[in-house]
């Protein structure tokens, strides 16, 4: 195959290993043998030795040796390197070769068997003959050996076995048949590796040797071949380093060889060879730059030998392969764990490769004229049918002078390969190298060299002809560079594309890439832009296009039947093209008039068209499709008979569109999903170019973004510039429908803030400014949706003001209805609000109402609502504070049994507005009141802000029977209205939890009866009242301590018993002496059988003071006369 | 010298390029769009780094190029930002930046 002419040779490629031959094994029908054979075969990892094994007959012929030469004086080299060379140290001459024999040591036929042994030694020796290759012998025994030194026999014919087969005891191995063959095998094959390093120590000698032999003149390139062959076996010895130093050699050496036309070829083979094995042997010892050194070294020495002119073609094939290898060999180390970088990546050798593969191509096409034909005799021919040495002319093998030979057999030669090269799928090969080439770049973040490959690959496609991959290709990049705003690219790859689409015959892609390249992101000139226009045109009209410049006459002519076809067919002649991805030459923006519309307003909208091709271009119709499609008939303008649609290039039209919205769509958005403008006709063929939402496309956010910068700049706004500049001009997709401007006004009236519990009022005034009558008018009233939670539980709201509501009213009032409301006429309303709670509310009004109007001439009824709302903060009226005193009005921490008390009420108006209290009362529990007829003290009472009402009952406990100390009160309940509300409004009736008391009993209880005064030398007479309150009887000791301020009559000490239950009464005859309050003769009492009662406790009963008029002087004469 | 000289918007778009005219433009043009993937490695990579910020020569892409031929331009191209009739991101039309890159590219002919 022509192709594979510059394939490297594997033998070349493979990793070079010792050559072992196993001889005496009969794998196919001995078992054991075959298990031998498997155990060095199977498992090879890398941490066996690298051997490669063979089996081989006992009687096989190894490649004979040739003489060896004694002298190089009259020998001339045919050439570097013959091409069997490698292949013969890998595979054909064994570094070692083992003889397997079946032979235990106590064989009853030793002696038989041991020559016989003997002789299959000297067979394998024979055919070795002048050859350095060892020669071992494994004996296959079935016994396991004994430790060396004490199988006496063994040892003894070892040696005879060893002296019969001319051996050395290092060659001779014994193995055991028994479990542990792997190991022994292991143990073996490092012994034959030793053996095959030094074959291949003494192989290297032995080239070595002849260098003395040589001279500069006519040896030299004997001198490579020698560097090579001692690199390669150094390379079978495993020593890599070495192998290395002797191909950079061998590498020097290559280009000091006199280069001419008849031998480059050779040369450059050969360095490309040497190249090759430095490079990866530099990726194996984990030194990559010095590879790519190497490598770089190796371009920069041979890209200028190019040879033969007429076959210049060869040289850009080798430096193509020599790029690739290398991004193999890179690719490989990569694969290894070497990592590569973004600006050094197999990629790169691997694009190199492809150019020179195209500059292939390009030299083939110029050298390789149709027309001759294949000469005959074949010239490329050989006997052997290949060639002795790589990189040489088969019609001159071996041949080493400047000059040819044969002119003619050289010119035919020449032919024969020119010929050869014409059939190379060159495209084939770019195409292969630059997918490789794009992997690696998309590996290491190259996305726009990617791309770039990707169109070259696309144009090779195009070479090829391969017109649906080149599309498919180009398609996909052109997306990068639009976005990317690449114009110049862009628009070389849609000519490329263009060039496909219509050799292809294919419409739809036709009119796509004609559309941008007529677009403004096109850099092509005008006239070309004016070429494809006419083209455009003629397809609208379904007729066939002219053909594109630059296209293959053989194809064009192709392309024109396959258009014919095209055109002929019918049906199949409306396309769509959506076009907001690209940049189409019709530029489209609508827009609506505002954000939003009344429903009351047509709805209005504009779209602008403009065309960017040099001459214009005729439209049939503009449709604009919304989100609600019944509004789409409203939005279409088709060109009629005589008016046509035309757009001049460089002008905006706009298009005006109105419409009327629907009443149901109030509230709702509506959107413009697309846009089509149809270009054709149906007679010839219609072409939809159709824009999603209002327009726009790849280029024009940027152009817009541009725009507005520099506006900014410049405070250039649209008002300023009246002429429609087009990259200002902003997109509106979509606009809110609102309902119509309420002509009504909403009026609140109240007083607040407002009182906890009270049924506040808000009054509300409606007046229609309407011209018609507002039908409907419905009220909807109360809190507010949207707040606490907590609220609506605590807000109670209710048409009816006469009585207060209960929580069952509800938060919020729904579509109260209203009736119809005639142009000027006013309504009022009261709302009342009872908020259980304090804090603010939000409440809201919200009068709705519908009413019939006409726009543009049709009737629509129009629902209109106007809202209103208020904030309102609710506080509590008064404060109450409730005490227990003393009928001394000493403050009570307990409340004695069954003696009477006080209980004081404050009620502190907290209000801003004057509070009329109505009346107040108490509901006792278990006290009972000891007046008997409990009154209000408070009915009627006005309290101001921050006025305090007070009131005072007289309260007792009766004796409980319960051991329960602690008792409720009872309830103060308390009816208000605030004062200016009319006579009429509910009373709110406010209930206080008295608090409770705790109750104590008394053992003994005294009280006084005593005047509310006395008077100075009259008698005062007071009686004590002593209750013995417990269930025994309880001596009491009394006694009055004498008082400057009193005299007294009465028992002043006595000691008396009172029974259970019962009382004494004990009376006293004071005698004031002087006026003023005056301190009472203190009462002294104890009881001696309950010792915590005393006088202290019962002092409390008692009065401690009293008043003392002073004496009345009668009105007698004398006075009078004084006076 | 200069074969081909572009500046490049931060969008990467190219808002000048120009080339010797003998050679192949579009050629030239893939050049420069490639050599962005590198550009934009590279500026990525300064900005993790928070590197010296003020260190605007980026090196290397790869062909040679040369510092003080960057220098040279890149004052004629804050010249050009800084004309206030120029808004940022429209493409360059300047003669003075047209003759300081004629300056620098190949003389050819």
């Amino acid at each position: 195959m022509a192709g594979s002419q510059w394939e490297l040779p594997p033998e070349l490629c493979c990793r070079p290993m010792a050559f072992v031959a196993l001889t005496g094994l009969d794998v196919v029908y001995n078992a054991v043998h075959r298990a031998i054979w498997d155990a060095f075969c199977a498992n090879r990892r890398a941490d066996r030795v690298p051997i490669s094994f063979k089996v081989l007959p006992g009687d096989h012929e190894y490649p004979k040796c040739r003489t060896k030469r004694t002298s190089y004086e009259w020998y001339i080299p045919k050439g570097i390197l013959k091409t069997g060379w490698m292949n013969k140290h890998l595979n054909l001459v064994p570094a070692l070769v083992v003889l397997f024999y079946e032979l235990d040591w106590d064989d009853p036929q030793w002696k038989e068997k041991q020559s016989e042994c003997a002789t299959k030694v000297e067979i394998v020796r024979t055919s070795l003959q002048g050859r350095n290759t060892k020669v071992a012998v494994v004996l296959i025994q079935k016994k396991t050996p004994l430790p060396p030194g004490e199988d006496l026999v063994a040892s003894e014919r070892a040696s005879s076995l060893c002296n019969a087969c001319d051996l050395s005891g290092k060659s001779l191995f014994v193995l055991p048949h028994t479990d542990h063959l792997v190991g022994y095998i292991i143990r073996l094959e490092n012994a034959f590796y030793e053996h095959a390093q030094t074959y291949y120590y003494t192989e290297i000698r032995r080239v070595k040797s002849h260098k003395e032999f040589l001279n500069k003149t006519t040896h030299q390139l004997l001198f490579v071949r020698h560097q090579f062959k001692i690199a390669f076996f150094s390379e079978l010895k495993q020593d890599t380093q070495n192998a290395l130093k002797y191909y950079r050699t061998a590498y020097s050496l290559v280009h000091e060889l006199r280069a001419h036309e008849t031998n480059m070829l050779e040369i450059k083979t050969m360095a490309g060879f040497i190249n090759y094995k430095i490079c990866r042997l530099c990726f194996q010892h984990n030194t990559p730059l010095d590879a790519i050194a190497q490598f770089r070294k190796h371009i920069d020495l041979c890209k200028k030998k190019i040879g033969s002119a007429e076959l210049a073609f060869e040289h850009a094939a080798w430096m193509s392969k020599q790029f690739q290898s290398f991004g193999e060999l890179f690719d490989e180390a990569i694969k290894l764990g070497l990592t590569a970088i973004q600006t050094q990546n197999p990629g790169f050798y691997y694009q190199q490769a492809a150019c020179y593969s195209q500059e292939r191509k390009q030299l083939a096409q110029q050298l390789c004229q149709a027309g001759a034909s294949y000469p005959s005799p074949d010239p490329l021919d050989t006997q052997s049918g290949g060639l002795d040495f790589y990189g040489q002319r088969p019609w001159r093998q071996g041949h080493q002078s400047i000059d040819p030979p044969d002119a003619e057999k050289e010119k035919t030669g020449i032919l024969a390969l020119q010929i050869k090269e014409r059939d190379v799928p060159h495209s084939e090969l770019i195409i292969a190298l630059l997918s490789n080439a794009v992997a690696q770049f998309k590996k290491y973040k190259c996305p726009r060299m990617k791309s770039h490959l990707m169109v070259q690959m696309g144009e090779e496609y195009y070479h090829a002809k391969d017109y649906t991959k080149a599309l498919k290709l180009l398609d996909y990049v052109m997306c990068d560079y639009r976005t990317e705003r690449w114009w110049g690219l862009l628009t070389a790859i849609l000519t490329t594309a263009l060039r496909c689409a219509y050799l292809m015959a294919s419409v739809k892609d036709y009119i796509i890439y004609c559309m941008e390249l007529l677009g403004r992101a096109s850099t092509l000139k005008e006239e070309q832009k004016g070429r494809i226009e006419k083209n455009l045109l003629k397809v609208l009209m379904n007729e066939v296009p002219d053909a594109e410049p630059e296209c293959d006459p053989s194809s064009v002519s192709a392309a024109r039947s396959l258009w014919n076809d095209r055109v002929a067919l019918s049906g199949s002649n409306e396309f769509t093209i959506e076009v907001q991805d690209y940049i189409p030459f019709i530029q489209c923006k609508a827009k609506f008039f505002s954000p939003s519309f009344h429903v009351d307003q047509p709805i209005q909208l504009q779209v602008f068209l403009r065309a960017d091709c040099p001459h214009p271009v005729t439209l049939n119709k503009l449709a604009v499709s919304l989100s609600n499609q019944e509004y789409n008939q409203w939005c279409v303008v088709e060109s009629s008979g005589q008016e046509s649609m035309s757009l001049i290039p460089g002008k905006t039209k706009c298009y005006n569109f109105s419409f009327v919205a629907k009443t149901e769509d109030v509230g709702k958005k509506i959107e413009m999903t697309g846009i089509e403008v149809m270009l054709g006709s149906d007679r010839g063929r219609c072409v939809f170019l159709s824009w999603r939402g209002a327009g726009g496309d790849a280029a024009s956010n940027h152009e817009a973004l541009q725009a507005s910068r520099s506006s900014r700049r410049w405070g250039r706004g649209m008002e300023t510039r009246p002429e429609l500049d087009w990259d200002n001009l902003i997109m509106q997709h979509s606009t809110m429908i609102i309902s119509r401007v309420p002509k009504i006004s909403v009026q609140l009236s109240h007083q607040p803030p407002a009182l906890n519990n009270e049924m506040y009022c808000i009054s509300l005034t409606v007046q229609s400014q309407e011209e018609g009558v507002a039908k409907e008018v419905k009220l909807t009233a109360g809190l507010k949706p949207g707040q606490d939670a907590n609220l609506g539980q605590t807000t109670h709201v209710t048409l009816d003001g006469s009585k207060v509501c209960d929580d069952t009213a509800p938060a919020l009032l729904p579509d109260v209805p209203l009736g119809d409301l005639k142009p000027g006429e006013k309504l009022e309303r009261c709302v009342y609000v009872r908020c259980v709670s304090t804090g603010p509310r939000v409440f809201l009004f919200h009068v709705a109402y519908s009413i019939d109007t006409t726009v543009e001439g049709r009737q629509i009824v129009c629902k209109c609502h106007k809202d209103e709302t208020a904030t309102i903060e609710t506080v509590v009226p008064f404060e109450v504070s409730v005490k227990f005193v003393s009928t001394k009005f000493e403050p009570l921490d307990r409340v004695a049994v069954d003696i009477p008390f006080l209980l004081m009420t404050d009620i502190l108006s907290s209000s801003p507005w004057p509070l009329v209290l109505a009346s107040s009362s108490l509901q006792l529990l278990t006290m009972t009141s000891n007046t008997p007829q409990l009154q209000s003290q408070l009915q009627e009472v006005v309290l101001q802000t921050g006025e305090c009402a007070s009131e005072c009952f007289c309260l007792r406990c009766p004796p409980l029977t319960s051991s329960n100390n602690t008792v409720a009160t009872g309830q103060y309940l308390i009816s208000w209205r605030r004062k200016p509300s009319s006579a009429d409004s509910p009373l709110i009736q406010t209930t206080v939890t008295l608090p409770h008391v705790i109750l104590e009993s008394v053992p003994l209880y005294i009280h006084a009866d005593l005047p509310s005064f006395g008077r100075v030398r009259e008698s005062l007479p007071v009686r004590y009242h002593i209750e013995n309150r417990t269930a025994l009887v309880q001596e009491v000791e009394m006694a009055v301590e004498p008082s400057d301020a009193f005299m007294f009559s009465g028992l002043k000490q006595v000691r008396l018993r009172i029974l259970p239950g019962s009382e004494q009464q004990m009376l006293y005859n004071y005698y004031p002496l002087m006026a003023g309050y005056q301190t009472l003769p203190q009462l002294n009492i104890s009881l001696p059988r309950c010792p915590t009662t005393n006088t202290h406790t019962l002092r409390r009963f008692l009065p401690q003071r009293i008043f003392v008029k002073p004496q009345g002087r009668q009105l007698d004469d004398a006075s009078i006369a004084a006076a | 010298m200069a074969v081909c000289i572009a500046v490049i918007a931060k969008e990467n778009y190219p808002l000048y390029i120009r080339s010797v005219p003998t050679q192949n433009e579009l050629k030239f043009h893939y050049t420069v769009h490639t050599s962005l993937d590198v550009v934009e490695e590279k500026i990525s990579a300064v900005g993790k780094s928070l590197g010296d910020q003020r260190e605007l020569y980026l090196g290397l892409l790869y062909p040679t190029e040369d510092y003080k031929m960057f220098r040279k331009l890149h004052n004629s191209f804050t010249d050009v930002m800084c004309n206030p009739f120029h808004n940022p991101g429209d493409t360059i039309q300047s003669k003075a930046f047209d003759g300081i890159v004629s300056g620098m590219m190949v003389q050819t002919g």
